[in-house]
């Protein structure tokens, strides 16, 4: 394995942070086929899923990535894990091209990239005990810990917090909570060094998903295993990764370490989903002192996606420029390093109230002129 | 699952009943034994028990009432030949019973494997088994039993020679599987392409599962209880299937003791000797009806999400 070891060239990314970088995504691209046509079946479009991202996730760091529904997170994750053929795109872990490597020379590597299933209610099989489901992946690669597998289980059992007695019990047994812990003890089985968490809590309750967050966050800590954090809340997130990655619609439109998306974002989408958070306000004020960003319209089609920067459509900045050209993922003037931007025209890094609130829904607006009236 | 199956009455007593069938079918011989009768035996022609036991009148009908029940013939005996109903009628249970288990079994066999590997592949190999099993599903499947069946027996035997049973049987076996092997296959694939998708069979996959572990250890325990129930339904319509075709006149034919065939004579005589039909027509409906309430009660036992 050491012999054939390419190193990655260090990507801007990486130099903001610590430690060697672990798994690698060049490029990486998925294109699903929409199939029509009569009476021959053939490819009449693209699903451009996933086009051309660049990841970069290090040893032992938590790598969040946001975005609204079917911008392409779960399929970046899918594509990691291997679960989906990449279209194009490399895709190596520790300087080993993985991209195309088949189950077999995968093996070795099976073992240190894990996953976390978004449903509990799906991802357990329900004909199987506790006990089998978690001691399956040990199994198939066939690790023998010592002391038997079943000890190893119950101490898994006990690190995600679940009675080890329960070893024997079935999942339906289990709530939505349990569950999850019992998909995180699989994933922990192998002693994985990169966990795909593929949006680990949406389908929990909320105050189950602090229970979650916490518990992953404990193993994250503890074992210095790697996470792919993806998910669509951002305030999970940000309590969870280190580096943020924002998507649309199948790009990556800013990179960076927590501190830089979160308070001084400078692509347009990432202030509009910024301030698309719910803020609980206790003083009961009209002001949060926040921006005010609404959108409006729907995420374009994937099939078709816009040319050039494809937020323009839904864009208060957008100029001819951005129909035109693609803007690079690159570092602004201003920014830190390793805050990565692919926008024509950012916004100021700063996510202050502005003078005129931004309301692109016409429905919204109308509403707030009566109101004013 | 089993405790849920005990709770329900009406499943218990037709499991009971079902055994009860499989083991009086197991027991024929003895029971025939014990009982000093055979089904092959013409009585009503054998002078020597003619004269000690007359069971035919001058016309070929049984006498005395029903059909001709006595203390020596507990069901009566077939008019013309005078052979003994009871013992027919064991002996034809162990073939209706023996055939329907073999045929069904090799049925759901080939379904399984057909579904599984078109369901767990899906893509091209789907298309392909998928358009296979539509054209054998296309097949009026009444009227090819019929049709087929001797051309069956002529592909392998000479049409001179007499045809053996057992290949008789063999030609049964070989004619319902051929056309009957697609619904468990449909079931079993549809089922596997909705499990296909479940997070546990990609949670399988990222650990690094072969086909054939994540087809056995993550998939065929969940279509166990599908098949179960699909099985329960196609072994009584198997039966009537086989009854059916030696009603026909291409299944069994004489002397092999089968119910389709008593059907066949039933209904010849059914005006003079009405009470022929009635034996081998209970100990069918009692069986049929028995049979499907069981694999309600199984369905139930097992999948108490669907409702009746």
């Amino acid at each position: 394995m050491k012999e054939d070891l390419v190193l990655p060239t260090p990507r801007e990314a990486a130099a903001g942070a610590s430690g060697e970088p672990l798994l690698v995504a060049e490029g990486l691209t998925k294109h699903f086929p929409v199939k029509g046509g009569f009476p021959v079946r053939r490819t009449v479009g693209q699903v451009q899923a996933v086009d051309g991202i660049d990841l970069t996730v290090h040893v032992g760091e938590s790598f969040g990535l946001v975005g609204e529904s079917g911008c392409g997170k779960s399929t970046t994750g899918r594509l990691i894990t291997r679960l989906l053929e990449p279209t194009g795109g490399t895709i190596s872990y520790r300087g080993r091209d993985i991209t195309r490597a088949s189950r077999r020379q995968l093996a070795p590597i099976r073992s240190e990239i894990q996953m976390i299933f978004q449903d509990p209610y799906s991802s357990l099989n329900p004909r199987q005990t506790v006990g089998k489901i978690i001691s399956g992946p040990m199994e198939i690669n066939g690790i023998d810990p010592a002391g038997g597998r079943e000890k190893r289980v119950r101490e898994l059992l006990e690190i995600v917090g679940l009675n080890p007695e329960h070893f024997n019990r079935f999942p339906h047994e289990f709530s939505g909570g349990q569950r999850q812990r019992i998909g995180v003890a699989r994933a922990l089985a192998l002693e994985p060094k990169l966990i795909v968490a593929d949006e680990p809590v949406s389908a929990l309750d909320v105050s189950i998903q602090a229970q979650v967050v916490n518990l992953l966050q404990k193993v994250q800590e503890e074992l210095g295993i790697a996470f792919l954090f993806i998910a669509h809340d951002l305030a999970v997130v940000r309590h969870f990764s280190q580096r943020v990655a924002v998507m649309y619609l199948g790009k990556v439109i800013e990179v960076g370490d927590r501190d830089s998306i979160y308070t001084r974002p400078r692509h347009p989408y990432t202030h509009a989903l910024l301030s698309a958070v719910p803020e609980v306000n206790v003083t009961g004020g009209d002001e949060s002192g926040r921006e005010r960003i609404r959108l409006a319209g729907d995420v374009p089609s994937p099939i078709n996606p816009p040319s050039g920067c494809r937020f323009r459509t839904r864009c208060w900045k957008a100029q001819d420029k951005c129909a035109a050209e693609e803007p690079p993922l690159v570092r602004l003037s201003g920014n830190r390093d390793g805050h990565l931007t692919a926008c024509h025209f950012p916004e100021e890094p700063t996510i202050e109230a502005r003078e005129q609130d931004i309301v692109l829904d016409p429905a919204l607006a109308a509403l707030e002129e009566t109101d004013e009236d | 699952m089993w405790l849920r199956f005990k709770r329900d009455r009406t499943g218990v007593i037709c499991a009971w009943v079902v055994l009860a069938y499989f083991v009086i079918a197991a027991l024929a011989p003895v029971i025939a034994k014990v009982y000093g009768k055979n089904p092959y035996a013409l009585y009503g022609q054998d002078p020597e028990y003619a004269d000690a036991h007359p069971v035919l009148d001058d016309f070929g009908l049984p006498l005395g009432y029903f059909g001709g029940v006595s203390g020596e013939h507990w069901f009566g005996v077939e008019p013309q030949f005078g052979r003994d109903v009871f013992t027919m009628l064991l002996y034809g249970m162990r073939t209706s019973l023996y055939m329907a288990l073999g045929v069904s079994t090799l049925l759901m066999v080939t379904g399984v494997v057909v579904g599984l590997i078109g369901g767990y592949f899906a893509g091209r190999t789907d298309y392909f088994l998928g358009r296979v099993t539509d054209f054998f599903l296309s097949f009026p499947q009444q009227l090819f039993f019929i049709a087929f069946m001797p051309v069956v027996t002529a592909f392998f035997v000479d049409p001179r020679d007499e045809t053996p049973t057992y290949f008789r049987a063999l030609a049964i076996l070989i004619v319902l599987w051929l056309l009957g092997w697609m619904s468990p296959a449909r079931l079993v694939r549809s089922t596997v392409l909705s499990l296909r998708e479940r997070e546990f069979v990609e949670a399988a996959k990222v650990a690094g599962a072969s086909p054939w572990r994540i087809v056995r250890k993550e998939i065929l325990p969940n279509v166990i209880s599908p098949i179960l129930i699909q099985y329960t339904y196609q072994l009584p319509s198997t039966i009537l299937t086989i009854a059916f075709l030696s009603f026909a006149g291409v299944g069994f034919v004489e002397p092999t003791p089968d119910w389709g065939r008593m059907f066949a004579t039933g209904a010849k005589v059914a005006e003079q000797d009405p009470a022929f039909m009635f034996f081998p027509g209970v100990a069918l409906v009692v069986f049929v009806l028995c049979f499907n309430l069981l694999g309600d009660a199984v369905r139930d036992a097992l999948d108490p999400k669907t409702g009746r």
